[in-house]
């Protein structure tokens, strides 16, 4: 049985309509309009346990909406949703027992006290006796490599510690469905990469099922095998990483050093030009003629270096979004 | 949660956690006991004003009119110990989206809202009052029986409950109006025409503080019901309101959540 399924689902805000300015204000204030914003539409998808999808979007794509309707924080206003079996928006103790919300940019720690102190509260919030409680802090602690932040407060901790103490207080119940919502926003390299890092390590050790957004790309190719792209509430792709780059770039980038310059025209047969500039060529050659085309160049051309690459997904998604409007 | 073990045990949690971080602030415990001192012996010297040339308030003596200052100081410190602190925390839970985290835990939401914290700088209210209080039942000559202090207690009890009530229904606005942190205060502020004997008042004050904004169930029923000078059916009256209220609060949380769960982003 699929751990997530969810089935049409969209969301419609009301939003209020209001022009800039005094005047604005006061026509605002005497006859208010409101408009219908549809922030997610028809989204459907399953996701299997232990399966680590990524949700990709720009900003206001409707990735955290999508995210609030499948813990059931804000209720579908079409289709349906189903998190481990139960529908989330009822939010039944037993399901909320089986997830965990993480964002990257509220915290649930109690701000003034050590880290120790918010994770008690959390034992005795999921009935998890005192022993158990801490055979869970050491376990989760050392996968997390933290250690004396959790007797030191909150406000006195890094941004790092702090997201590390938020994923051990959202862990500690030991949810089997991790919804996580820019969880490495703000932090440095070297702390994404250890957040990355235990993420996986929680995948594999419990076979927890999860489902994340990020701007960091950095995270989604290191975790997810599997994403969604959203954009303007709708599901545009689902699938692997390497299909979705596929599909938004079918070309690559050869990149060509030559002993001496040479017109464009030379280029014609091998691909599109994209930038000549002396002996420094680019072209772009559609894949499925990369190994011929980069085989001829280098029989026929005077070529001294020749280097392919992909585009960074970053600049396709950008690309995509620029490029297509909402419909 | 899985019974009232559970509930004690999260609750011992929470007020331990609570106090752990007020004591952060160490001074606070002095400035609120001097806050609460002077006060008091502020209203004090009102009342004793009232007192002058041997005339009674209302119908009420001196030291009857102690006793509803009493329970006035002690529902205050009530205030501060527990309605304050929680209420505030909903109101910015609401404005910083962290509401979501509260929504998320297996408890029950309103349960937690209302008492997450315990700050202990209302306590000194809280035994200030309770001490004017009893002083005042033995000074004006009382001797309540065992079943007139029950229904005394009781009626305190359900006094508290109004009151939270109040506050609880006034925070809950904020998921519509975000920022409803002053309208408590007015509440408060209003409250404080509770230090007095309802019978006090001009008679429109009277059927405002009685009916609108029920003062008079919060500080001179309970005195009343202590003096033993309360009718069964105002007492029953002050039961009543005390439970409407509180089935009102949960009804108008489960209706706001409603409206949080369908209009949050």
């Amino acid at each position: 049985m699929a751990m997530i399924h969810a089935r049409g689902l969209g969301k419609t805000f009301r939003v209020a309509d209001k022009q800039p300015g005094l005047a604005g204000t006061l026509r605002h204030f005497l006859q208010r309009r409101h408009r219908d914003v549809s922030a997610v539409r028809d989204v459907s998808f399953l996701v299997e346990p232990g399966e680590v999808v990524g949700f990709l979007g720009p900003n206001g794509a409707g990735k955290t909406t999508t995210l609030k309707m499948l813990t059931g924080l804000i209720h579908p206003s079409s289709g349906s949703v189903e998190v481990a079996g139960f529908r989330p928006q009822r939010r039944q103790a037993d399901f909320l027992r089986r997830i965990t919300l993480v964002m990257g940019n509220k915290q649930q720690l109690i701000w003034d006290l050590p880290p120790l102190d918010s994770l008690r509260v959390n034992a005795a919030v999921y009935g998890i006796d005192d022993a158990e409680a801490q055979r869970r802090i050491r376990e989760l602690s050392e996968m997390l490599e933290m250690g004396e932040e959790l007797t030191r407060p909150v406000r006195k901790l890094s941004l790092g510690q702090r997201m590390k103490a938020e994923l051990l207080a959202a862990l500690l119940h030991r949810p089997d469905v991790l919804f996580l919502d820019e969880p490495t926003l703000g932090l440095d390299v070297n702390a994404q990469a250890r957040v990355r890092s235990f993420l996986a390590q929680y995948n594999r050790r419990y076979g927890a099922t999860l489902l994340l957004t990020s701007h960091y790309m950095a995270d989604i190719t290191a975790l997810c095998p599997r994403v969604l792209l959203i954009h303007e509430g709708s599901l545009m792709h689902d699938g692997s990483l390497a299909e979705l780059t596929t599909r938004l770039a079918p070309c690559r980038e050869v990149r060509l050093e030559l002993r001496e310059p040479l017109p464009a025209a030379a280029f014609a047969a091998y691909g599109t030009v994209e930038d000549l500039q002396g002996r420094a060529v680019r072209l772009l050659v559609r894949r499925e003629r990369l190994t011929a085309s980069v085989a001829r160049l280098l029989a026929e051309l005077p070529v001294v270096d020749l280097e392919v690459r992909e585009p960074p997904i970053e600049e396709l998604i950008g690309q995509l979004f620029r490029r297509e409007p909402a419909p | 949660m899985d019974g009232p073990s559970a509930a004690a045990r999260l609750l011992r949690r929470f007020w331990s956690a609570s106090l752990a971080a007020e004591m952060e602030y160490g001074m606070n415990a002095a400035i609120e006991l001097l806050s609460v001192l002077g006060n008091l012996a502020g209203s004090l010297f009102v009342l004793s004003l009232f007192f002058r040339d041997g005339r009674n308030l209302g119908g009420w003596s001196w030291d009857q009119a102690l006793v509803v200052l009493g329970i006035y100081t002690l529902l205050d410190g009530l205030t501060s110990t527990l309605l304050q602190p929680n209420l505030g925390a909903l109101v910015t839970h609401v404005q910083k989206g962290t509401l979501d985290f509260v929504l998320l835990k297996p408890v029950d939401s309103q349960f937690w809202l209302s008492l997450r914290i315990f700050s202990p700088w209302g306590l000194p209210g809280v035994a200030v009052g309770g001490v004017l209080m009893i002083a005042g039942v033995v000074r004006a000559g009382t001797t309540p029986t065992p079943l007139g202090l029950a229904i005394g207690g009781l009626v305190l009890l359900a006094a508290s409950l109004l009151l939270y009530s109040l506050w609880f229904v006034l925070a809950a606005t904020s998921i519509w109006f975000v920022k409803v942190w002053n309208a408590t205060e007015v509440l408060r502020a209003t409250l404080v025409a509770g230090r007095y004997p309802i019978s006090a008042y001009p008679a429109g004050l009277r059927v405002l503080f009685t009916f609108v904004l029920p003062v008079a169930f919060l500080t001179t029923v309970p005195a009343e019901a202590l003096l033993g000078k309360a009718a069964a059916p105002v007492v029953l009256a002050g039961l009543l309101v005390a439970g409407l209220a509180l089935g009102a609060s949960r009804l108008f949380w489960i209706f706001a959540l409603r409206f949080y769960t369908s209009a949050s982003s």
